[in-house]
């Protein structure tokens, strides 16, 4: 049993106490769900993507206050980006962006980067074979 | 914004009168006991009271009380002391599975290093030890038999009683961790039928860093410390006196004040608890209904994780532990927790409220609702939800 972690930079604190785009996005382009192997937890990410850019990206946390901030951090760090830029979105960079995580903590960094590649290749598998413009005109 | 200590069984703030009672010790009767002018003599007959007045709160004898460094080196010094003595007669010893790290750290280090064999019971879904599951495990190699008296993650407090006719009976050492108990309820070595019980300080308003061994007079144990001839040779080391005197002045105040704090904290505990599960939807309660210390609230909330609750508590002040995975170093769920049979999620869901003397009605009610905020801030966020519908 332990007591409340302080350990967290002020970034990381901010982000979890005020986390951007929570929720979910209806009929979204790609979602990713995966589970922590480390300790169990669960995150979702949800991307709309117009014209291999995407727009706009939510977030579903069950999870310490690491995740929370790192779900939260993946998808402002997403939008506007196109998919391969987004593709090389490491956990690392992730983490750095919050101002660097306790290192007992980086395993919620990981979740996140795979949630955002699962919604990818969600994103990826769902078009394929579409090319953005045809895309654009099937909808 | 005024903090809300609800960790009490983590650590106590000491308690004004036991600094009181210490500060002489520190600067003018700084004296070692054993020396022999009268500086030293006077710091003698101080630790010397002390140990009686230990040894009268719990029912024992001057002489079967040893000062150690606290609950975790008691709880080594009886595990690894009667262990290491006894080896001749056998190498089997018994525990449970929701013990303190204290002792199933000591048990894993004798298994490993000493060829122990070591048994540990299961418990039921409130965390109680069956005594029957304990007579069931008893060899003719068992030499010794630890069960904690009340548990420090959900306040469950053992048949200690019960499981003591069948290990007397089978003619075998039995020692308890009491560190949550004494001073808290009552606790008496021959009504609990122990050879052994450990004590630590800082968890009744006494400083950190000091505790107690009761060990039955006859006890075959080995020194936990060798050096000097301190504690009869069975803990070597200058005493702490300060520590020592802050010890029994913590115990004294606890003869005084325990049963009305025992009740009122009670109230405050029923109101703790009630107040979540009408406030807060999908809560249970870990541990036994009423087998339980009159300062453990011990709950589990559906869809969210306790660090993140643990870090919004914090941010208001409120000072609470949980057993989740998330919190530990080891990235592991409570062991208590997994031992009650509490699937993942619920274990991560945990929450811990310990109350002390110190709390009030008012701080309580507080709790509640700052809480259902939270947990309704996070389960807005919480991909559970959907998933369970
Ligand atoms: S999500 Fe479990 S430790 Fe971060």
């Amino acid at each position: 049993m332990r007591g409340g972690p302080t350990q967290y930079s002020e970034k990381v604190m901010e982000h979890f106490k005020n986390p951007r785009n929570v929720g979910e996005i209806e009929n979204p382009d790609g979602v990713g769900q995966v589970g922590n192997p480390v300790c169990g937890d669960i995150m979702e990410l949800y991307i709309r993507v117009k014209d291999g850019i995407i727009t706009e990206a939510k977030f579903k946390t069950f999870g310490c206050g690491a995740a929370i901030a790192t779900s939260s951090m993946v998808t402002e760090m997403v939008k506007g980006k196109s998919i391969e830029e987004a593709l090389k979105i490491s956990n690392r960079a992730v983490a750095e962006a919050l101002g660097g995580l306790p290192p007992v903590k980086m395993h919620c960094s990981v979740l996140a980067e795979e949630a955002l590649q699962s919604a990818l290749e969600d994103y990826l598998n769902k078009s394929k074979g579409e090319l953005p413009s045809e895309k654009v005109k099937s909808k | 914004m005024k903090r809300i200590y609800l960790d009490h069984a983590a650590t106590t703030p000491a308690h004004p009168e036991v600094v009181k009672a210490m500060l002489p010790y520190f600067t003018g009767a700084f004296g070692n006991p054993s020396s022999i002018y009268s500086y030293g003599q006077e710091t003698k007959v101080a630790v010397e009271k002390a140990r009686a007045k230990v040894a009268e709160f719990i029912g024992a004898k001057s002489d079967e009380v040893i000062f150690t460094g606290g609950g975790t080196e008691a709880d080594n010094f009886a595990l690894k002391g009667v262990a290491l003595a006894n080896e001749r007669k056998g190498n089997h010893l018994i525990t449970t599975s929701i013990e303190h790290h204290a002792v199933l750290e000591t048990c894993k280090f004798l298994e490993k290093q000493g060829g122990f064999k070591i048994t540990y019971l299961p418990v039921d879904g409130y965390g109680l030890v069956d005594p029957q599951e304990v007579k069931k495990a008893i060899t003719n190699k068992t030499i010794l038999v630890s069960v904690m008296h009340a548990n420090n993650e959900i306040g469950t407090i053992q048949p200690i009683e019960e499981i003591s006719k069948y290990v007397k009976e089978a003619g075998i050492l039995f020692h308890t961790d009491a560190v949550q108990s004494v001073g808290h309820i009552p606790v008496n070595v021959d009504e609990l039928g122990v050879d052994l019980l450990s004590i630590s300080a800082h968890k009744l308003y006494g400083p950190k860093g000091v505790g107690a061994l009761y060990i039955r007079k006859g006890t075959r144990i080995f020194p936990f410390m060798h050096g000097g001839e301190q504690e009869r040779g069975r803990r070597a080391g200058t005493e702490n006196v300060p520590g020592i005197v802050g010890l029994s002045k913590a115990i004294e105040l606890a003869r005084q004040e325990m049963d009305e704090e025992a009740k009122w904290l009670v109230c405050l505990r029923d109101r703790l608890i009630q107040g979540l599960l009408e406030n807060i939807d999908h809560v249970h309660v870990n541990g036994h209904p009423f087998w339980r210390l009159p300062n453990n609230v011990n709950v589990s909330v559906d869809f969210v994780e306790g660090e993140s609750m643990l870090l919004n508590l914090d941010l208001e002040n409120i000072c609470a532990s949980t057993g989740s995975a998330c919190s530990s170093s080891s990235l592991e769920p409570s062991h208590v927790l997994r031992a009650l049979g509490l699937p993942p999620e619920q274990a991560h869901g945990s929450l811990r409220f310990t109350l002390g003397r110190e709390n009030t009605a008012d701080e309580i009610d507080l709790v509640i609702e700052v809480l259902s905020r939270i947990v309704t801030r996070l389960r807005a966020m919480s991909p559970l939800l959907k998933i369970r519908g």
